[in-house]
C-alpha cells in the first residue's frame, strides 16, 4: 500500500529527511542491544517488521528517532540502531514534538502502548494528534499492563477480572481508532501484529504520510492477557470478523468475498453479500470521515468485527511546518534588515546614557 | 551607597508657588482594575527612567481580570519610587497615593504615611460605590483625613468635559481619566511631556481619534495643575548618577526573555521555548513569540507537561530548551525535570514564583519554591539552581543559567518570582562585547573503541557527557529514564553502577564553576550578616543601609547561586559573628544552609505576598542584632576570616 494520491500537490512524510544511497538492511536497524521481551510477545513481530520496513523506506538512519514512554513496548527505541529516546510514561508525544518540530530533517516515531497512550499520555496524544505534528505513532494495543504485571487497560473489556479487578473491571474501553478520529487525526491505520505484510503496509504508509499518523497495533500479551486476539487469528473465528479496508475499493471479507460492509442508518453493518445490491456495498474512501469513523464502530470490544488497513488519511498542513514557516518568515524579513538586531532589541526604543565625569 | 535616610516629605499647600528639590518620591496609583493603573504607572516610570533618575516599580492587582466595578476587590494599584540616587526598592510607603475610586482610598489609605498627599477623583465618591466598600460616610467630607494634604479633584467630569468638543462617546471619554491623572503629576513632578505624548501617539496610531482624547486628558491634568491654586508647590528630583552607560527601563519577565534570546544568539543555537500559560510567567512566552526573527520557536502547549517534555526534545534535537512556568506548574514538571537529569540534556526550567501552596496567590510575590527546585524530584537529581535579584539581573541570571546548562548538560532552574517578572528598573544595556561567548561543540566523531560511539563518556574538567543530536552519521546511541552503564549509557541494573553514576551525576553539579559569594561591608569590621537570595535583594540592601546610618555595622551579602553554592559560602558565613537570613517565606535558605554547614542562623521571614518593606525589614533587624559577647570573640580567633 502506498500513499493516497489526491491530487494534490503535497509533500510526503519524509520529503526533508535525507536519502540513503547505500542499500540498507533489516540487521543494520539492530541495535547491539539483547531483546528482553517474554517469549511469544507479540513486540517480536512487530519489531522483525519494522527492522525490515525502515531500510524501504531509503532514509538515513542516523535521521531516524525513536521516541517512547514507558511500558513493555516502550522498550522498543533500545533494539533499534537509530537515535531514540526510552521517555517517561505518557509524555513521548510531547517529546517528539519538540524534536519534529525543531527538526525537520528528521523522521520521528513514537512507540506506545494502550496503557502509555490512552490512559497517562491521552492528554498528549490527541493534541499530537490535532495539531497534525509529523511523527508516526505506533499504539500497541495488548488490552492489558504488562510490566506492572497485569491491570487492566483503558482498552480492556468491561467485566475483564485482573489483579486490581477481582470482580471485573467497570471502565468502558477507549476504542482508539474512533478516539484518534475524534481527535483529528489525519491517518489512522490498524493492524494485526502477526500480520507481517498487512503491518509493514500499514506502517509504510504512516511513515509517508506527512502529519500526525496513528497506526493501532493489536498485539498479544501472552503473559497476562493471553490470546485475546485469538477470534480474529483462527481462521475459523477470523473469517467472519477481520475487514481489511482499501482505498477505492469496495469493502468485502471472508472467503470469496461472501460478507459486505453496507450503510445502515447513520452507520454501516455487515450484511452477506448475498443478501446485497452490489451497488449498496461501501466503497473505500480514506478521505471520507464520517466513513472512517462508521468503519471504527464495527470494532467493539467483543471483536464482532475488527477493520484493518488505512482508514483514514487525509492532506492538512502540519503544525511543524507551519511553525517553522513562521520562524522563517520572521528570520528572512530580519536578514532583509541586516540581520537580527540583538543590539537594538537589547536597547529598545527609550535609552538614557550616563556619561563619565 | 551611604546616602542618608531621607523621608520625602509630601507636597505642602502653600501661599506661594515654590519649586522643592526632593531626593525621592514615592507614588502609587490606585484604581479599579478597568481604571488602567498599571498603564499610567508604567508611562510614569518610564517618563522617570527617560529623565535619568533611579527607579523601583510594583505592580500590584487582583488575579481577577474584572473584578465587579468599585470593589474593593478589583483594586489595581502600581507603586513607583523614583530619586537621584541608587535606590533599591519600590519604597515602603507612598509619599503620595491617588485614589480614582472609593474602593482604591479604602484598600490603600492604610499604607498612607500621615502628612501624606492624597489626590481622589471626587467624582467617583458617590453614595452607591462609598456603599459597596463600606463606607456609611463620606470619607472627604467627615474629616477623617485631616491627617493627610487632600487634593480634591473632580478628574472623570474634567476629563469629559475637555474631551467634549471631540465628539467621542462618554464611555472613551472617562477612560481618559487615567490620562487626566498622570498629567497632573507629571505637573507636580516636573517631568518632561513630549515622551507621554510621544507613546500616546504610537500606541494609539490606528485610533487617532482615541490618541486625541488621551492627549488631551493628559494636557487638561498637566494645566489643572498649573492653573488651581490646591497645588502650591511641584518637585524636582534631579537624574540619578548611576554608573557610566546607556540605560533603559525593563522589568524582570522581559529581561529574562531578552536573557534567554541573549544565550541564543552568543550560542548559535536556535531557542525552543514549550510553555503553558501561567501568571506570573506568561509574559516571557509572550515576549518570546514575538521575538521568531532571532530563530526564537515557541510552542504553546497543551499542558506544563508537554511544555517540558517539547523542550526536552527539541534539546535532544540540539536547540536551547527552555520551559517556563509558576509554582504550581514546576511540581507538574518534576517528572520531566528527573528525565532531563538521566539523560543529561541541556535544559532552561524557569519557576516565576508565586504566593503558594497549591493555587495559591498567583500574582502575588514569594520565594517559596526554593526547596521544590531543590529536591522536588524523585531519587538524586541535583539541578542547579539560579536566581536574580532585581528586574534588571534577571538578564543576566537567564544567560549564566544557560551557560551552566549548555557547558554541563544539565537542566538547570531559574527562580525568578512575582516582584522581579512585575517590577522594573533601570538596566545598563551591556555592549555586545560583554555579552558571553556560549558556543558549544556537538559530538561528531565516535569516542570509544573500535568506532563505537559512548554516549556517556565524560569531559575530565566538567563531567559534561556528548551532545550528539540526530542526524549525526555513526553516534546513533539511546537515552532513556532508566539507569544508564557509564560509558555506554545501556540499560544497567547493576548495583556497582548505579552507585557510581548517582554519584557522578551529583558531582557533576556539585563542580560547576560559579563565582564566589561577594561581601558588601563599607567598614570591613562588620561582625553581622545579612544573607539573602532572589528578590529580597532590594529590601535587605535598603534595611541594611538604614542599619548603619542608625549605628550599627552590618555587611550584606547575595547568593546568585543556590546550587551549588559558591565554593567560600561557608567560610564567609564562619567569618560573621551573627548571620540574619530574610525570605520570603519560612526560612527555606536558612534551613538549607543550615542542613549543610551546621552554622545557627537567624532566620527572618515574611509570607505575605508582597515583598518586605525597607524600613519594614530594618525594625525586624533591629533588635536581633545581637552585641558582641566574650566567648564570641574568643571563637572569633580561632575562624578564618
Amino acid at each position: 500500500m502506498t500513499a493516497i494520491d489526491l491530487g494534490l500537490p503535497v509533500r510526503g512524510g519524509l520529503d526533508l529527511v535525507p536519502s540513503e544511497e547505500d542499500v540498507q538492511k533489516a540487521k543494520d536497524y539492530a541495535s547491539d542491544q539483547e531483546v528482553r521481551w517474554c517469549p511469544g510477545c507479540g513486540d517480536y513481530a512487530v519489531l522483525a517488521a519494522v527492522r525490515s520496513f525502515l531500510p524501504t523506506l531509503s532514509i538515513k538512519r542516523e535521521n531516524t528517532v525513536f521516541v517512547s514512554g514507558i511500558g513493555c513496548s516502550s522498550r522498543f527505541p533500545y533494539y533499534l540502531d537509530t537515535y531514540g529516546m526510552h521517555s517517561i510514561h505518557g509524555r513521548a508525544p510531547a517529546i517528539a514534538t519538540g524534536l519534529a518540530v525543531s527538526r525537520p530533517d528528521l523522521s520521528v516515531f513514537v512507540v506506545t502502548g494502550d496503557g502509555d497512550a490512552l490512559s497517562i499520555g491521552g492528554n498528549h496524544l490527541i493534541h499530537a494528534l490535532r495539531r497534525n505534528v509529523n511523527m508516526t505513532i505506533l499504539l500497541f494495543n495488548n488490552r492489558i499492563y504488562g510490566l506492572t504485571k497485569g491491570q487492566y487497560s483503558p482498552t480492556s473489556e468491561v467485566g475483564k477480572v485482573t489483579k486490581s479487578t477481582p470482580m471485573g473491571s467497570l471502565d468502558h474501553p477507549f476504542n482508539p481508532v474512533s478516539l484518534a478520529l475524534g481527535a483529528e487525526a489525519t491517518f489512522v491505520g490498524r493492524a494485526m501484529d502477526s500480520d507481517r505484510a498487512g503491518l509493514t503496509a500499514v506502517l509504510e504508509a504512516a511513515a509517508k504520510h506527512r502529519g500526525a499518523s496513528l497506526v493501532e497495533i493489536y498485539q498479544d500479551c501472552p503473559i497476562f492477557n493471553d490470546g485475546s486476539f485469538d477470534v480474529l487469528r483462527k481462521p475459523d473465528e477470523s473469517e467472519s470478523r477481520v475487514i481489511t479496508v482499501t482505498h477505492g475499493q469496495p469493502i468485502t471479507f471472508g472467503t470469496d468475498g461472501r460478507w459486505a460492509v453496507v450503510r445502515r442508518g447513520f452507520g454501516l453493518a455487515v450484511a452477506p453479500i448475498a443478501e446485497v445490491d452490489p451497488a449498496d456495498v461501501v466503497v473505500h474512501d480514506a478521505t471520507d470521515h464520517e466513513l472512517a469513523f462508521a468503519l471504527s464502530r464495527l470494532s467493539d470490544q467483543a471483536l464482532d468485527h475488527a477493520v484493518f488497513g488505512v482508514l483514514r488519511q487525509v492532506q492538512r498542513p502540519t503544525y511543524d511546518d507551519l511553525t517553522r514557516e513562521q520562524v522563517d518568515q520572521a528570520v528572512t524579513k530580519a536578514d532583509v534588515a541586516g540581520g537580527p538586531d540583538l543590539h537594538g532589541l537589547l536597547h529598545g526604543q527609550d535609552t538614557w546614557t550616563i556619561a563619565g565625569r | 551607597m551611604d546616602k542618608p535616610v531621607d523621608a520625602a516629605l509630601p507636597p505642602r499647600p502653600a501661599g506661594a508657588r515654590t519649586v522643592e528639590q526632593r531626593n525621592r518620591v514615592v507614588i502609587r496609583f490606585a484604581g479599579d482594575s478597568g481604571d488602567g493603573m498599571q498603564l499610567t504607572g508604567d508611562r510614569f516610570t518610564s517618563a522617570a527612567a527617560a529623565f535619568g533618575n533611579d527607579l523601583a516599580t510594583m505592580p500590584d492587582f487582583p488575579a481577577e481580570i474584572r473584578a465587579p466595578h468599585g470593589t474593593l476587590a478589583g483594586v489595581s494599584s502600581f507603586q513607583l519610587h523614583f530619586a537621584d540616587y541608587d535606590i533599591l526598592t519600590p519604597g515602603d510607603r507612598p509619599d503620595v497615593l491617588v485614589a480614582m475610586n472609593p474602593a482604591a482610598l479604602r484598600a490603600n489609605l492604610r499604607d498612607l504615611p500621615p502628612g501624606g498627599a492624597l489626590i481622589v477623583d471626587t467624582d467617583e465618591f458617590t453614595k452607591r460605590n462609598l456603599a459597596k466598600v463600606g463606607y456609611a460616610d463620606d470619607p472627604l467630607a467627615e474629616g477623617s483625613l485631616s491627617a493627610y494634604t487632600v487634593h480634591k479633584v473632580p478628574m472623570t467630569s474634567l476629563t469629559t468635559a475637555a474631551l467634549e468638543s471631540l465628539g467621542i462617546g462618554k464611555k472613551d471619554a472617562e477612560r481618559s481619566k487615567n490620562m487626566f491623572a498622570l498629567g497632573l503629576l507629571s505637573w507636580m513632578y516636573s517631568r518632561p511631556t513630549e515622551g507621554t505624548e510621544r507613546w500616546l501617539r504610537e500606541k494609539f496610531a490606528k485610533r487617532p481619534e482615541i490618541a486625541e482624547a488621551n492627549l488631551v486628558a493628559f494636557r487638561t491634568g498637566h494645566a489643572y495643575g498649573e492653573t488651581t491654586e490646591s497645588f502650591a508647590v511641584t518637585y524636582e528630583i534631579a537624574p540619578a548618577a548611576l554608573p557610566v552607560g546607556t540605560y533603559r527601563q525593563i522589568t524582570g519577565n522581559t529581561a529574562l526573555a531578552y536573557g534567554i534570546v541573549a544565550a541564543g544568539q552568543q550560542s548559535g543555537l536556535p531557542v525552543f521555548l514549550g510553555s503553558y500559560p501561567i501568571t506570573p510567567a506568561s509574559d516571557i512566552l509572550h515576549e518570546l513569540s514575538r521575538l521568531k526573527r532571532f530563530g526564537v520557536t515557541t510552542f504553546q502547549a497543551e499542558d506544563e507537561i508537554a511544555g517540558i517534555g517539547a523542550a526536552l526534545g527539541a534539546a535532544y534535537g540540539g536547540a536551547i530548551g527552555v520551559t517556563t512556568t509558576s509554582g504550581p506548574g514546576l511540581a507538574l514538571k518534576s517528572e520531566a525535570i528527573g528525565l532531563a537529569v538521566m539523560t543529561e540534556l541541556p535544559l532552561l526550567i524557569v519557576d516565576v514564583q508565586r504566593g503558594g501552596p497549591s493555587t495559591g496567590l498567583p500574582t502575588k510575590t514569594e520565594q517559596s519554591d526554593l526547596l521544590q527546585a531543590m529536591f522536588g524530584r524523585n531519587g538524586e537529581a541535583p539541578v542547579p539552581v539560579v536566581a536574580p535579584r532585581s528586574p534588571a539581573d534577571a538578564f543576566d541570571a537567564a544567560l549564566d543559567a544557560v551557560r551552566i546548562a549548555l557547558a554541563y548538560r544539565t537542566p538547570v532552574l531559574l527562580l525568578s518570582d512575582g516582584a522581579i517578572a512585575n517590577g522594573s528598573e533601570p538596566w545598563r544595556v551591556p555592549e555586545d562585547e560583554e555579552l558571553p561567548d556560549l558556543g558549544v561543540q556537538f559530538a561528531t566523531e565516535p569516542n570509544g573503541p573500535d568506532g563505537s560511539f559512548l554516549p556517556y563518556a565524560r569531559d575530565p574538567e566538567t563531567l559534561a557527557r556528548p551532545w550528539a543530536v540526530p542526524g549525526t552519521k555513526g553516534l546513533a546511541h539511546r537515552i532513556g529514564g532508566l539507569e544508564k552503564a557509564d560509558g555506554t549509557g545501556n540499560i544497567s541494573y547493576d548495583s556497582a553502577n548505579h552507585e557510581f553514576m548517582v554519584r557522578v551525576r551529583q558531582a557533576r553539579i556539585d563542580g560547576i564553576a560559579v563565582p564566589d559569594l561577594e561581601v558588601d561591608d563599607p567598614a570591613g569590621d562588620a561582625e553581622v550578616l545579612l544573607l539573602g537570595w532572589g528578590s529580597t535583594y532590594g529590601p535587605i540592601g535598603a534595611a541594611a543601609r538604614r542599619l548603619r546610618a542608625a549605628g550599627h555595622t552590618v555587611a550584606q551579602a547575595h547568593l546568585r547561586h543556590l546550587n551549588p553554592l559558591p565554593a567560600n559560602t561557608e567560610a564567609v558565613l564562619r567569618s560573621y559573628r551573627q548571620v540574619i537570613v530574610p525570605e520570603m517565606n519560612l526560612g527555606q535558605l536558612a534551613f538549607l544552609l543550615q542542613g549543610r554547614y551546621c552554622i545557627p542562623l537567624v532566620s527572618v521571614t515574611k509570607v505575605a505576598g508582597l515583598p518586605f518593606g525597607a524600613e519594614e525589614l530594618f525594625d525586624r533587624l533591629t533588635p536581633l542584632i545581637t552585641a558582641p559577647q566574650l566567648q564570641d570573640t574568643d571563637q572569633k580567633e580561632e575562624v578564618p576570616a
